[in-house]
């Protein structure tokens, strides 16, 4: 019993990866954004080279072409002419292609990060997916996946462009003049050394806007589920004003960011008004003052090198606009690095695991403990056998543990102290593969998929024809069933299955279970929801169809108990009695025979 | 289908404006702030060039010229410059933090708008779109309606750079200006191209991140079940499919976006090339001089850099209008329930319920429920027996008015629930769902869900419900958070939370569906007794009415309302019904009958219980 401490820890183990080491770790979970980098690199280049080659040519061919000293030179404009056409088509074509190669990896790269954070999210403990609300698990292969594409596309390439651009504008200014090279440099050092700053205080604010869209969805997705509560409590007011709060806290969060990122840009703009001014002043000073070292400095010095600041300042701009961008971006990729990196710590021996073979499994509980993370011991010392084909009924209190006695057995959990064997084998040493082929437990809370019932069977056998479930289906006494239902096997179940009555979800989670034709077979309350008279007819029909299994029953209705092999009795966590209905209930003043004298006292008149 | 026909419609660039026009209507002060930023930093980005010109005229060339320099001069250039750069500071800040908190907003009130409906519109809507889409409309397709935001001022600053550009070409020379305004169309020709491309793959895009949102939600929220039955490669494999398809999408959409951009920003070079090419010919027939041709080019090289941002901004289009659409019908679906105005009657005991005549089906034509009629006295219990599937939860909806009948009515102390104003039959009646919904609260939010109710009552209702002991134990107490969906409860737990939640409503209709089927049976049987004798926490005075299987449950009720096959075949005690129907003492009396089998005890053919053919309902 505990609570889960603040939803959404463990999954956010990646939320101090830092900026470049989530792109190193994205890239290595997506090995496609690396595919053909240098080809895309080429044209990048040249596409860049183009925007600043094609206005200087169209310039040149204005200026010395057209309106030469001399009157307009029409050869020499038609030959500019032509070279810029040429120019206008290389540059719109490298960076048509360059961005398509853009689009196709960074598009294929996140469809394998979403598809493995995906995969993930099943492979982690159900305890672990059971810590963060359904609808932040969604955004993180949703909407944060999404928001590392624009930076992929726009971002990353460009980012190394523009540090090539100031590196070549930085040459050029040194070898113009190194001494006023120093003073531009001086101008963007607060920008430079601030940086790192933003960076920092970006990346949180980031982080804080992606986790807001995870809590926004979760939010929402909540009370959307739960509809029926909120329409019958009129709770609207209240939940609304909570998605309210929700969107509220998203949208200021992303406020803040939005902050950071205009004033660290906004800081360029700055840093190159300083510097133009710097160049003239610090230009004109040295280049007047005729000091020994600055001699060569003249008036064309300090007027190109007016020039050369631009061309310094935009790479520097876009460089810092990439990097403010790629926060949010990288924020986003953390969250789903996130997932990958959590572990799925019950670890699937995989190939090395044991295979059980078929037929009945007997179960031994080793001395087994289990505490919920953070909690209380719920079972303690727990030490049972179960000899393989019987059928063995667990009863006990509401929250004595018998569920959990069911997660253990079918591998949810593993024990905190002690072992579970099937067929003498620890299941921690058993292939997923084969357990899963072999032991099938039908949850307490059933869950259908919007889908047809047919399809929601067939999960248990993905190879079972329609006939083969319709056998089944007839098999467990429920053929009448079926057939009462106008669309059949083809009737839609809804989302979780609501289209179907609770007891009719129960009819297809067991149907479900048993063409899934497991050795040992786990039912926690799986009839609970289902009507008396059907109820002991499925009972016989399970009796029946479980010679040569292994079957464990968690049920409240005794009739269960009363026709099973061995009952065992659940109470706070431990097993208090086991045995045959009939010399259980002659244990006066025992725990069965309190819950069997209740029993018998509804069932009475 | 009206709504798959206005999804295929293709984007219109006129669509696009109007979905720009909804958020400057809508945020009329963020947006002029952001458009006088982005006027402030075109205006300033001019002024600088001046501050340039000024510097190299008045102190550059003649420092150099005098070997001297006053040092008001210097400072003179480092106020100009620092002063325009601040200023232009200024504008960004204006321009990009303003565009930003507009298209906050608008996903906001989008995002308000759009959950707002998700609380009113009715069930039968809610069964028709999946969570994930629902998720999805929230998320993606607000951000993608409110994605031209961020370059609107950009682009509307420099719609004025553009016009100013446009008449100095005229001024300089009339044909030639004509001659190069032909970029104008060529881009909208390009745009349209692009809005016709693009806009299908969009609203498929779209649609398949619904689709992809879909299935992870409804994947993660049948984990157990994936597990249980190792089905995680099959999910990812569906998963994979659908980001597989998306991917596919955005790799087309790319590919088209690859070509509009360059497109846009080559031809205003490629229309000052044709410029050239005219101007040449008119230069050489003695129709112009040199000179306005150069203006001409010029000023058209000007015109590529607005024709640039309203292209970042055209480019948002199609993928803008296909997310408003998507929103939209969410905003715009009706079927939002009428509520009367009539308060819930006044009254402290249980009311009188009538059931008349009630007739309701899911699927149009196949009717569930029947002429189902009944009426219950204040104070009174009655129970609802029934087979699987027989209607019984149908009918619990009915009286929480979760859906309203086709035919009939439900009154309490003689109002009709359609008469009731919003809220109000909350007020009177409480329903205990078949399946307990917890919220990620704790225990106390689970129990009150806001109502304002002191901690005694909170625990006198779980003392009632038989819940008191867990709670007390639990590390916080009714501080304890839940998880979502209760998951750190046990079934039994949930459910009587769950009841608690309704027993501390002191409801004067308490509608039972099942509602301690997880509960084991000296639980209940403690249960039932606080309902039957009242106790602190409990009126005794309710009127109830419960949807049982159990004999004792049955036995406390003061009438049976037997349910098959969406009628009601009888009505009386439990005992009168036991002596007279068959069919009834079949189905409560199961239990013994499977102690001692009606047949042959060696009998185990399902075949052989003949006697219970069509007893499953329907
Ligand atoms: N995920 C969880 N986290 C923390 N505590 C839990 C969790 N699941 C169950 N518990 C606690 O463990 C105890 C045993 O729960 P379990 O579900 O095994 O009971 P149960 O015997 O199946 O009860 P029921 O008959 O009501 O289904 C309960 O006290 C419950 O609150
Ligand atoms: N949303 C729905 N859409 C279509 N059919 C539905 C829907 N909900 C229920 N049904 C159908 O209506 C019938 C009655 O369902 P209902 O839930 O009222 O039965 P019930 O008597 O409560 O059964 P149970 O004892 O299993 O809870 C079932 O056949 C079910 O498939
Ligand atoms: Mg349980
Ligand atoms: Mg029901």
């Amino acid at each position: 019993m505990t609570t889960l401490a603040d939803p959404g820890t463990v999954m956010d183990s990646g939320d101090d990866i830092a900026a470049l080491d989530t792109i190193r770790r994205g890239i290595a979970v997506s090995p496609e954004l690396t595919e053909g980098i240098r080809g895309t690199l080429a044209l990048a280049v040249v596409a860049s080279l183009g925007q600043v080659i094609v206005p200087i040519v169209v310039q040149q061919t204005l200026d010395r072409g057209l309106n030469g000293p001399g009157g307009p030179d029409v050869s020499f404009t038609v030959l500019m002419g032509v070279g810029a056409a040429v120019a206008i088509a290389v540059t719109s074509l490298a960076s048509y292609f360059m961005t398509s190669r853009l689009f196709t990896t960074s598009e294929r790269g996140l469809a394998t990060l979403r598809i493995k954070a995906f995969r993930h999210v099943h492979d982690l403990p159900l305890l672990t997916q059971n810590t963060e609300r359904r609808g932040a698990l969604v955004s993180r292969v949703t909407s944060d996946v999404d928001q590392v594409s624009q930076f992929l596309v726009f971002g990353g390439l460009f980012f190394i462009i523009s540090a090539g651009q100031v590196l070549i504008a930085t040459i050029v200014m040194v070898v113009y003049s190194w001494q006023l090279a120093i003073v531009v440099w001086v101008a963007f050092a607060p920008l430079f050394l601030s940086l790192r700053y933003f960076q920092r205080k970006l990346s949180a604010a980031y982080g804080v806007v992606r986790r807001q869209m995870g809590a926004m969805l979760a939010a929402v997705s909540e009370p959307v589920v739960g509809a029926a509560v909120v329409r019958s409590y009129a709770v609207e007011d209240r939940t609304q004003a909570r998605i309210d709060d929700a969107i509220e806290q998203f949208k200021s969060a992303s406020t803040t960011a939005q902050k950071y990122t205009v004033v660290s840009f906004s800081l360029g703009g700055i840093s190159a008004g300083l510097a133009n001014a710097g160049v003239i002043i610090i230009g004109v000073w040295l280049g007047t003052h005729h000091g020994s070292w600055a001699s060569d400095i003249s008036a064309g010095t300090v007027l190109a090198f007016a020039f050369l600041v631009t061309l310094f300042v935009g790479p520097v701009q876009m460089g810092t606009q990439i990097l403010t961008d790629a926060q949010n971006a990288i924020a986003g990729w953390r969250r789903v690095i996130g997932i990958l990196e959590t572990p799925a710590d019950l670890v699937d021996p995989g190939a090395d695991g044991e295979v059980l073979p078929r037929g009945p499994i007997d179960v031994r509980f080793d001395h087994v403990s289990f505490s919920y993370p953070g909690g209380p011991p719920v079972l303690h010392d727990i030490d049972l056998g179960i000899d393989s084909g019987r059928r063995v009924a667990v009863v006990g209190e509401t929250g004595s543990g018998k569920s959990t006695v069911a997660k253990l057995l079918t591998r949810l959990m593993d024990p905190t102290h002690g072992a579970v064997l099937l067929d003498g084998v620890d299941v921690r040493r058993i292939a997923q593969a084969s357990l899963r082929r072999s032991v099938v437990l039908v949850p307490q809370e059933g869950f259908l998929f919007d889908d047809t019932i047919a399809a929601n069977v067939r999960y248990g056998r993905l190879d079972a024809t329609d006939d083969e479930i319709r056998a089944s289906a007839a098999e467990l006494g429920l053929g009448d069933w079926l057939a009462t239902l106008p669309a059949g096997l083809e009737t839609r179940v809804g989302q979780r299955g609501e289209s179907l009555s609770a007891g009719e979800r129960q009819l297809v989670a067991l149907l479900r279970a048993h063409l899934a034709d497991p050795d040992l077979l786990v039912l926690d309350e799986a009839t609970s929801a289902v009507d008396p008279q059907l109820e002991m007819r499925i009972g016989r029909a399970l009796e029946r169809l479980m010679t040569g299994r292994t079957s464990v029953t968690i049920a409240h209705r005794m009739s269960t108990a009363e026709s099973a092999d061995e009952v065992v009795v659940v109470d706070r966590g431990r097993v208090v009695q086991r045995g045959p209905h009939a010399e259980l209930v002659a244990q006066t003043d025992s725990v069965y025979a309190g819950l069997h004298a209740s029993w018998v006292a509804q069932q009475g008149t | 289908m009206s709504e798959s026909g206005a999804t295929t419609r293709a984007a219109t660039t006129l669509e696009g404006f109007r979905v720009i026009w909804v958020a400057i209507k809508r945020e009329p002060w963020v947006f002029t702030l952001s458009t006088v930023g982005s006027l402030l930093f075109g205006a300033l980005t001019v002024a600088d060039a001046w501050v340039l010109g000024w510097s190299t005229q008045h102190v550059v060339l003649p420092a150099f010229d005098d070997g001297e320099v006053g040092a008001g001069m210097l400072v003179a250039v480092l106020a100009l410059f620092l002063g325009v750069a601040l200023l232009r500071a200024v504008g960004i800040v204006a321009r990009r933090l303003g565009a930003g908190i507009m298209q906050y907003r608008m996903q906001a009130h989008s995002r308000r708008a759009v959950t707002r409906q998700y609380l009113s519109l009715p069930m039968e809507w809610h069964q028709r779109h999946p969570t994930g889409e629902l998720l999805s409309n929230a998320n993606s397709d607000v951000e993608a309606a409110w994605g031209p935001i961020a370059p609107l001022p950009m682009a509307v600053g420099t719609v004025a750079m553009m016009v100013i550009a446009v008449v100095q070409m005229f001024v300089a020379d009339l044909v030639l200006a004509v001659v190069g305004l032909l970029v104008f169309p060529a881009v909208i020709v390009a745009n349209l191209a692009y809005q016709r491309l693009a806009s299908p793959l969009m609203t498929r895009a779209q649609e398949l991140r619904a689709e992809v949102s879909e299935i992870a939600h409804e994947s993660f929220d049948g984990a157990m079940v994936v597990k249980t039955l190792g089905r995680e490669g099959e999910e990812t494999d569906r998963f994979a499919a659908k980001a597989r398809e998306l991917r596919d999408v955005n790799i087309r959409a790319g590919r088209i976006r690859a070509a509009f951009d360059p497109t846009l920003a080559a031809l205003p070079n490629v229309g000052v090339l044709v410029v050239l090419a005219v101007g040449v010919s008119r230069v050489l027939s003695g129709a112009t001089v040199a000179g306005d041709v150069v203006t001409v080019a010029y000023l058209l090289t000007i015109v590529s850099f607005p024709i640039r941002s309203i292209g970042w901004l055209l480019g948002e289009f199609p993928r803008s209008v296909v997310g408003f659409r998507r929103v939209s019908r969410v905003i715009e679906a009706t079927g939002e329930i009428p509520y009367g105005a009539t308060p819930a009657p006044a009254g402290s005991r249980g009311v009188r319920l009538e059931v008349d005549h009630l007739a309701y089906s899911y699927v149009p034509g196949q009717r569930l429920l029947d002429d189902v009629e009944f009426t219950v006295e204040p104070g009174r219990t009655v129970a609802i027996v029934g087979a699987t599937a027989s209607g019984k939860s149908t009918l619990t909806a009915l009286l929480a008015r979760l859906v309203d009948p086709d035919r009939g009515r439900i009154l309490v102390d003689g109002v009709d629930l359609r008469d009731l104003d919003r809220g109000q039959l909350a007020e009177v009646g409480a329903l205990v769902p078949q399946t307990a919904f917890l919220f990620d609260d704790d225990v106390r939010g689970n129990v009150t869900l806001g109502a304002a109710v002191s901690d005694e009552q909170v625990w006198a209702a779980l003392r009632a419900a038989q819940a008191d002991g867990f709670v007390a134990a639990l590390p916080h107490g009714l501080d304890t958070k839940l998880g979502e969906r209760g998951t750190s409860l046990s079934g039994g737990q949930r459910q009587r939370i769950s009841l608690a939640r309704a027993l501390v409503r002191r409801p004067r209709l308490l509608v039972l569906d099942d509602a301690t089927s997880a509960v084991d049976p000296e639980v209940e049987a403690r249960i039932l007794a606080a309902l039957r004798e009242g106790q602190e926490g409990v009126d005794a005075g309710a009127t109830l009415v419960v949807v049982a299987y159990r004999k004792a449950t049955i036995a406390l009720a003061d009438e049976v309302v037997h349910l098959q096959d969406g009628r009601v075949v009888d009505r009386g005690t439990h005992a009168e019904l036991l002596a007279r129907s068959a069919s009834y003492a079949r189905l409560v009396n199961a239990y013994e009958h499977g102690e001692h089998p009606p047949t042959d005890p060696g009998e185990r053919d399902p075949e052989g219980d003949d006697l219970m053919a069509g007893e499953v309902s329907r």
